[in-house]
């Protein structure tokens, strides 16, 4: 049942992961992008996947897909169907999952965010409806494609397990939300083991968004720079399997990080703007840092949102110095936007895939385009490729709307 | 686990913009009139139930952060108002109130506005627009309007993601991290979303609207409903279809009892209401179908068939409701509202 609950843990179990999939700009899987983001690399270049002629900004950053799609349970018919979205997601779940060695399960929960879900597709079946109003072709297809529990299911398929969706849509928070709710949905006891994490494809509807709110950087995407000119739009997908514990180890499954903290807050300051003092912000790292039972003395990195904005840039780096107070000096902080673009409801998952990357095998992802600190900076931004001892990572994701979420992991040793 | 109640209720449908004329329109039993949706291109027009505009501009209207939002967020912000018309009227402090906004296709008609300017000229296509497009809009409009609202979370999926909502935020509640929990099940409509069902079912009549429950665990706020049961989310996979997961739903839910209704989603269309059907065949007693009289309003109609629930048990005519969530393309979940144990009248029943 949902509701109301079996029975209650009588203290909620500690969570850890066992699988982590990555799909973005730099890469295909842990490898690749583990050794893109150590060096610093980005992933930006002309847009190939639609006109941006007319567009103030004509870069961002695409993922190259492969030419074929590893084996999976799915049929040609159904593979044929998948959109772009649905392949990022399905590769960065296949990885997750085959690292995790889980056996399939009829009631295996999905908790996954995304702000435009399948909206390639949608774009699509405008464009016939509007040119050619009595051709049916694929248009049912795309209608149900377009919508993103058809994308969760599809991985569901494509794997050969079932079991309950939810989808998070609080835009740029989503896969951070995702992630936190399905930490919560173990601690509550409602389930073993859950799949979750974020994505989202480019497509010209957000991308054109983007630019007319004149958020895109005309030169290069720089959070925390002096010099910033706004953000850069990207695509992928990030999958992590998480687990109790006890579930893992009863399994001799090989753990990879934990996640100990969660923290998800409100900012009612404005629909795209937030709060100049960056209050909810702080709200959210404060109360992820009381769920994990640790302070900012005990958090060694943290993987800001940094969008490259003013406004948020601003907010976030005032947010970061209250919340760090004295222990601002001593924080390392970079975005790893900076390398890949904003994924928009796939950037708090991939985010924190690389958080795990970086607890997991000691190294911080630098920004190589920071030049100046901003002058709200109080702590240091990884400007250069470094290996680091870390224990405690955390990570922001703040949306459009207000919903701002953080995330607090652990190295697993 | 302590008890979760049901302490408001509020709706805007193409019957009007309060419970109150939804009651009404229900009663009556009687589809509202479908008008006409040009489709361009076609000859022949679509169908909708469209909203009626409200009688009185709403007074929320005039907050500065609703001045250039999409109908979905009227409607949103209606229903949610209307079901924290009690909890926020009856304490001297402001409640915290969580909001979850469950949606299917969202802000489509600001969508649809922005990506036509988009193909027309890029360059020129207006950013006031495009942040209304984002799904998470309607649940910061409402934020904003209740203020005092530390949890927000959107949701989407098929109308039956609507029981998830109601889900987390008894969660959140026994977490003591809110109050109150507002769930709104919200949705506008234009050609494009109406054109979309019809390749699914050419007699679908769209509408749009919103419903919205307020939960807390203070009895004292309640309305006199109690939410008793969710079932388990029967996903529909290649292995399980629709038909067998609504039929798994209803093995969850409660045999008969005299004193009750089903609030279910029959839709007058045989193909899409056929798992529906059979999962509650063996079911004699009372049954209300909302969307038979007001539309289809995707993840609306999710809502008002549970306001329609709760606002039966809250006017004592039946001891209990089951509402009946067969999704179009995720699950099947059922949900059951009683009345905590007050008695009611035989001659209240209908």
């Amino acid at each position: 049942m949902l509701f109301p609950k079996k029975s209650f843990p009588i203290s909620p179990p500690r969570v850890v992961i066992t699988g982590a999939g990555i799909v973005t700009s730099l890469g295909l899987g842990w490898k690749q992008n583990a050794a893109a983001f150590r060096a610093g690399k980005t992933g930006f270049r002309p847009v190939t996947l639609f006109d941006v002629s007319r567009q103030r900004v004509k870069t961002a950053a695409e993922v190259d897909l492969p030419v074929t799609l590893p084996p999976t349970q799915l049929t040609e018919r159904q593979k044929k169907r998948l959109d772009r979205a649905s392949i990022m997601l399905l590769l960065a779940a296949q990885e997750a999952w085959q690292q995790s060695g889980w056996m399939p399960s009829d009631n295996l929960p999905v908790v996954l965010g995304t702000t435009a879900g399948g909206m390639t597709l949608g774009e699509d079946y405008f464009r016939q409806a509007v040119s050619q109003p009595h051709r049916k072709k694929m248009q049912p297809t795309r209608a149900l494609h377009y919508q993103s529990q058809t994308q969760a299911r599809m991985v569901a398929e494509a794997i050969g397990f079932a079991g309950p969706v939810t989808i998070i849509s609080n835009a740029c928070a989503s896969g951070t939300n995702a992630i936190g709710e399905a930490w919560e949905l173990i601690r509550r006891g409602h389930s073993e083991r859950v799949l979750t994490g974020g994505y989202d494809a480019l497509s010209q509807m957000v991308f054109a968004g983007f630019d007319s709110l004149q958020a895109l950087s005309p030169t290069s995407c720089r959070p925390f720079d002096a010099h910033r000119d706004g953000l850069a739009i990207g695509e992928g997908a990030a999958v992590f399997t998480i687990e109790t514990l006890e579930f893992a180890r009863n399994r001799g499954a090989v753990i990879l990080g934990e996640i100990i903290g969660y923290g998800a807050s409100m900012d009612r300051h404005h629909l795209t703007q937030p709060h100049p003092e960056g209050d909810a912000a702080y709200q959210a790292m404060h109360l992820a840092c009381t769920s994990a039972q640790v302070t900012a003395e005990d958090i060694d990195y943290v993987n800001a949102h940094g969008t490259g904005t003013p406004l948020n840039d601003q907010a976030e780096a005032k947010a970061i110095n209250r919340w760090a107070g004295n222990h601002a000096g001593d924080l390392r902080v970079s975005s790893t936007k900076a390398g890949t673009g904003h994924l928009l409801g796939g950037a708090g998952a991939v985010e924190a895939v690389v958080s795990l990357m970086c607890l997991h095998e000691q190294w911080l992802p630098p920004e190589i385009a920071f030049e100046t600190p901003a002058p709200a900076c109080s702590f240091r931004i990884v400007a250069r490729p470094e290996d680091a001892d870390i224990e405690v990572v955390l990570s922001n994701s703040f949306g459009f709307g207000g919903v701002n979420a953080t995330l607090i992991m652990r190295r697993w040793s | 686990m302590s008890r979760v109640f049901v302490c408001g209720l509020g709706s805007v449908s193409p019957a009007g913009w309060t419970v109150e004329s939804l009651r009404d329109a229900l009663a009556k039993r009687e589809p509202l009139p479908i008008q006409p949706l040009p489709r361009p291109g076609w000859q022949n027009p679509l169908k909708m139930r469209p909203v009626p505009n409200p009688s009185v501009r709403p007074d929320f209207l005039s907050h500065p952060r609703l001045r250039r939002t999409s109908p979905i967020t009227h409607y949103a912000a209606s229903a949610a108002l209307e079901a924290a018309k009690r909890i926020r009227r009856g304490t001297d402090t402001q409640p915290r109130i969580g909001i979850i906004v469950c949606l299917q296709s969202g802000c489509v008609q600001y969508s649809f506005r922005f990506f036509e300017e988009t193909l027309k000229d890029a360059a020129t296509a207006s950013p006031l627009l495009f942040p209304e497009t984002v799904f998470a809009a309607p649940a910061s409009h409402v934020a904003a309007l209740l203020e005092n609202t530390p949890l927000v979370s959107t949701l989407a999926g098929d109308p039956s993601s609507y029981s998830q909502g109601l889900a987390l935020g008894c969660d959140w509640l026994h977490e003591g991290r809110i109050d109150a929990c507002l769930v709104v099940g919200a949705e506008e409509n234009n050609w494009l979303l109406a054109d979309a069902l019809w390749h699914f079912d050419h007699r679908a009549v769209i509408s749009g609207g919103a419903g919205a429950i307020c939960l807390s665990l203070n009895p004292e706020w309640s309305l006199g409903v109690e939410l008793e049961l969710i079932s388990d989310a029967h996903s529909y996979t290649t292995l399980t279809n629709r038909s067998q997961a609504a039929q798994k739903m209803r093995a969850q839910m409660p045999a008969q009892n005299q004193a009750e209704i089903l609030c279910d989603g029959l839709n007058d269309s045989l193909r899409a209401d056929a798992a529906e059907t059979n999962a509650w065949a063996d079911w004699n007693g009372p049954r209300i179908s909302p969307k038979l009289i007001l539309g289809e309003g995707l993840m609306a109609a999710a809502a008002w068939q549970c306001v329609t629930a709760c606002d039966l048990i809250a006017t004592g005519q039946f001891t209990a409701a089951n509402v009946s969530l067969v999704g179009a393309n995720q699950q099947a979940v059922g949900i059951r509202f009683n009345n905590h144990g007050r008695r009611i009248s035989a001659g209240t029943m209908q």
